[in-house]
């Protein structure tokens, strides 16, 4: 072990530690430490380096406020063993099955709301209900094409989830670019473990939107639509449109002409067929929704609705991702499929009911509040870190909109060692895996975002918070997930010879020609000595 | 092709351009500056500002120095060498998607030598070296990984045209500074890397007539106005497909030809004559030539506000 762990202790208070339990390392983190031992303080520090000039180089950043940064990514990769994942990868495919179940009804029939399982006003309370999506059918019956579900490992180590997110879920191009970087910073480590790719995201997702085109559109045009360089995520977006090979368009290049929405090009309008937007409902068409909105393009539901142009994901997404649906979601996993949640949830108190809001307001330094809209850890309070003054605040504000607020006990997530300031420490991580719908199968990005928290103790990840990410290897193998020796393929053929030119010209010419020069040399020597010889006998003796 | 990504594309070309062709013409005047002892360094100053189209105030000292910040350092003015490279990157991040991943990094690492405080601390004549060396590593990098599509087409359009517009200047440059200078021209041609291909070309007879006419009128010179002036017309051709049997239906194209057409055609010495005005006009035609391209392949991607519609 480097010295960089030393005296490395895992987290302070009940914290899981995924890297070390209180008897010392766990089997999964067992081959990458070894092959961090065999590197010096010196070559991790010169290898960190290299990995945040790539991230500048390659521009791989973020805005904060106009500002452009470069994602801060960790040395340290996060293992996940192939068993947990295996987990994972169930539960993340049942939540998602369950919320398309649930859209479907939501914007249908509602019997979900009959049967009991869920208030009606739940719903249609939500700022994300949206009246312009209904009569819009999903050709294929898919709503969310991408869905990222925020997981945690509580203080069991226990997989929870922590929140849906099924609107415009972004980060999956920094687990591409994190593993490109970090295969390049540590090859060796990366080469002894067996490690399940990540890099076929892009093709997976354009199967998905091109199988969501509308009905007899065999070859569709798709394009991701993006608010344009100022969005946080711009570099996310022109990501995924040059690795799925479609264009990149902003508003203000779609037009819409008789329920068709078209995109300007230098050789005039071109029809498109579906649109993976990563534009929020209210901004995508000023005539249903926000009128000063300039990112979207005025038509666009009007044209989703005549079945001439897919948006994925589908409008109105957001009352499935709601906060506070996402505390009935168990009921809903039952009531749809009839199992038994794979992934649990964090416990949950709605503040709009009574009965849990008496039983939170006298404790709310124990507790974290979160604002039922909010993403990217905007409003939250975690009870034991604020000020008096800050509570009471917060008890204004709950008070005044029970509905907006739901309440979780600290959930303090685990720990992985982080590189800060030159040696290990611990630091919170989430963990955002990916999953894509085709309308056959939802399928799961083996990998995930890992985001962690910089700041000691903090347990607010999000990158808009000064949050990192970590590589995320998930094993292929059981156990450490060692790499297997593989048998080298021969190669049988010989190719042609490199040919070289004149400078380089073979040697014989030369030596020819240099023995012929000294061959001449010779013969005229020899023939002076001849003539000399001559001379002597002619000589008179 | 989208619109939008065809006017980045068409701007990264001019950018990358004209950080490359500014540091060649400062690299001539601050080297004549400092060898020829004649030469009022005032007056070189005010000049080089009108003709790179700085405004300036007649009474305020300009020197060596703001000469410098104003054409190279300052990423705050309009014509240095800093925002021209700025610029290009911020239009490479516009059409990032459809850029080749070596062409991207080479134009973000060139950006990134900016804020890290590296650019200014380079000083004259190395400055200009880097600057040239990384406009070559842009160019060739395109060269050697973008496939000859519509965006490759407009790249190489706008570099075309940014070139016959600053290759214009530094003649400009050469032509007024020579009264006073006999080496103005010598130099000029060494900036463009044309010195020794110039000597060659006129078999060491050097003249100032032939120097003008070698960067004007030179067919296989690469920089040279008209040469420039033919890549444009054919990346304009190859943009209109269908080829047409008369005339020329692109404004574009027509600007191109007839003034190409018109330095051809006319006698060297009615062009030498006064070439800082005839510089000029070429300059205009450039201008003009940018309105036409961008009216023609562009205009769509300007934006639409929708008025209606009670505000939420």
């Amino acid at each position: 072990m480097t010295a960089m762990f030393e005296g490395y202790t895992g987290a302070d208070g009940p914290a899981y530690d995924e890297m070390f339990d209180p008897a010392g390392l766990r089997t999964s983190y067992d081959q990458l430490s070894t092959s961090l031992a065999e590197m010096t303080d010196q070559e991790i520090r010169s290898r960190v380096d290299a990995l945040q000039a790539a991230y500048l180089d390659q521009g791989v950043t973020f805005d904060i406020g106009g500002e452009e940064r470069a994602f801060p990514l960790d040395i340290l990769p996060r293992v996940i063993e192939m068993e947990a994942w295996a987990r994972i990868e169930k539960g993340v495919q049942q939540r998602v099955k369950v919320l398309e179940m649930f859209l479907e009804d939501v914007y249908d029939a509602g019997r979900v709301f009959e049967d009991g399982v869920i208030p009606r006003s739940v719903v249609t309370t939500s700022s994300h209900y949206h009246r312009a999506a209904a009569g819009i059918t999903p050709p294929n019956g898919v709503r969310i094409q991408v869905s990222g579900i925020d997981l945690i490992r509580d203080n069991a180590g226990e997989f929870r989830v922590l929140e849906d997110n099924v609107r415009v879920p972004s980060g999956v191009s920094y687990v591409m670019t994190n593993r490109r970087a970090i295969s390049s910073a540590l090859p060796e480590t990366f080469a002894q473990h067996r490690i399940r790719p990540v890099a076929s995201y892009p093709q997976r997702l354009l199967s998905a939107l091109r199988a969501a085109a509308p009905a007899g559109v065999t070859d569709p045009t798709v394009v991701v639509l993006t608010p344009g360089v100022y969005n946080g995520a711009y570099f996310e977006h022109a990501l995924l449109a040059r690795t799925m090979g479609v264009e990149l368009v902003e508003g203000r290049d779609l037009v819409c002409r008789r329920g068709r929405v078209m995109m300007r090009t230098t050789k005039g309008l071109e029809q498109v067929h579906v649109i993976y937007r990563r534009v929020d409902d209210e901004f995508l068409d000023p005539v249903q929704f926000r009128a000063d909105s300039l990112l979207g393009c005025p038509g666009l539901i009007n044209a989703a609705r005549a079945g001439n142009v897919t948006i994925a994901n589908a409008i109105g997404n957001g009352v499935a991702d709601d906060k506070l649906v996402y505390t009935y979601m168990p009921d809903l996993i039952r009531y749809y499929v009839g199992e038994e949640p794979v992934l649990r949830n964090v416990d949950t108190w709605r503040m709009g009911e009574a009965d849990h809001r008496e039983e939170v307001m006298d404790r709310l330094d124990e507790l974290v509040l979160k604002p039922v809209d909010g993403s990217g850890g905007k409003g939250i309070v975690i009870g034991p870190r604020a000020s008096a003054a800050e509570l009471e605040e917060l008890r204004a504000k709950v008070l005044q909109d029970p509905r907006a607020w739901i309440a979780q006990p600290v959930v303090q997530l685990s720990t992985v060692p982080t590189y800060i300031g030159g040696r290990m420490a611990p630091r919170h991580v989430d963990l955002r895996p990916f999953a894509v719908n085709d309308g056959q199968r939802v399928w799961v990005l083996p990998g995930g975002l890992t985001r962690v928290a910089l700041a000691e103790g903090e347990l607010i990840v999000n990158s808009s918070r000064g949050g990192g990410s970590k590589d995320t290897w998930v094993l292929a193998g059981p156990g450490g997930g060692q790499r297997r020796a593989q048998v080298q393929r021969q190669v049988t053929s010989t190719s042609a010879p490199v040919t070289a030119g004149p400078a380089t010209q073979p040697v014989p010419v030369l030596v020819e020609q240099e023995q012929q020069q000294q061959q001449d040399r010779d013969d005229q020597r020899d023939d002076q000595r001849d003539d000399q010889s001559d001379d002597r006998g002619d000589a008179p003796c | 092709m989208l619109s939008r990504i065809a006017e980045s594309m068409f701007w990264i070309g001019r950018y990358v351009e004209r950080a490359e062709d500014t540091a060649r013409i400062l690299d001539v005047q601050t080297q004549l500056m400092l060898e020829d002892p004649t030469v009022d360094e005032t007056a070189t100053c005010r000049t080089l500002l009108s003709i790179m189209g700085v405004p300036h105030d007649e009474d305020t000292e300009v020197n060596r120095q703001t000469i410098l910040e104003l054409l190279a350092y300052d990423a705050q003015a309009p014509a240095s060498i800093a925002s021209a490279l700025g610029a290009a990157r911020e239009s490479a991040r516009r059409a990032r998607e459809t850029l080749s991943e070596p062409m991207w990094e080479a134009v973000n690492t060139t950006w990134r030598a900016l804020p890290s405080g590296r650019f200014r601390s380079l000083r004259p004549p190395a400055v200009f070296g880097w600057v040239r060396d990384r406009a070559a590593l842009v160019n060739g990098t395109a060269e050697a990984t973008m496939t000859r599509d519509e965006g490759y087409q407009f790249l190489v359009l706008g570099r075309s045209i940014e070139r016959a517009d600053m290759t214009a200047r530094l003649v400009a440059t050469a032509a007024l500074t020579s009264s006073s200078a006999a080496s103005a021209w010598t130099t000029t041609l060494r900036a463009c890397g044309a010195y020794e291909a110039f000597l060659r070309t006129y078999r060491g007879l050097e003249t100032d007539r032939g120097a003008a006419e070698f960067l004007l009128l030179d067919r296989l010179f690469p920089r040279s106005i008209v040469h420039s002036i033919s890549r444009a017309e054919q990346c304009l051709d190859n943009l209109e497909s269908g080829g047409s049997r008369a005339g020329f239906g692109n404004d574009a194209q027509r600007l191109l030809g007839r003034t190409r057409a018109d330095l051809e055609y006319r006698s060297l010495s009615d062009v030498v004559a006064n070439l800082p005005a005839e510089m000029e006009r070429l300059q205009y035609t450039c201008a003009a030539a940018t309105d036409a391209v961008t009216r023609r392949y562009f205009a769509g991607a300007e934006a639409t506000e929708w008025h209606g519609g009670g505000n939420l």
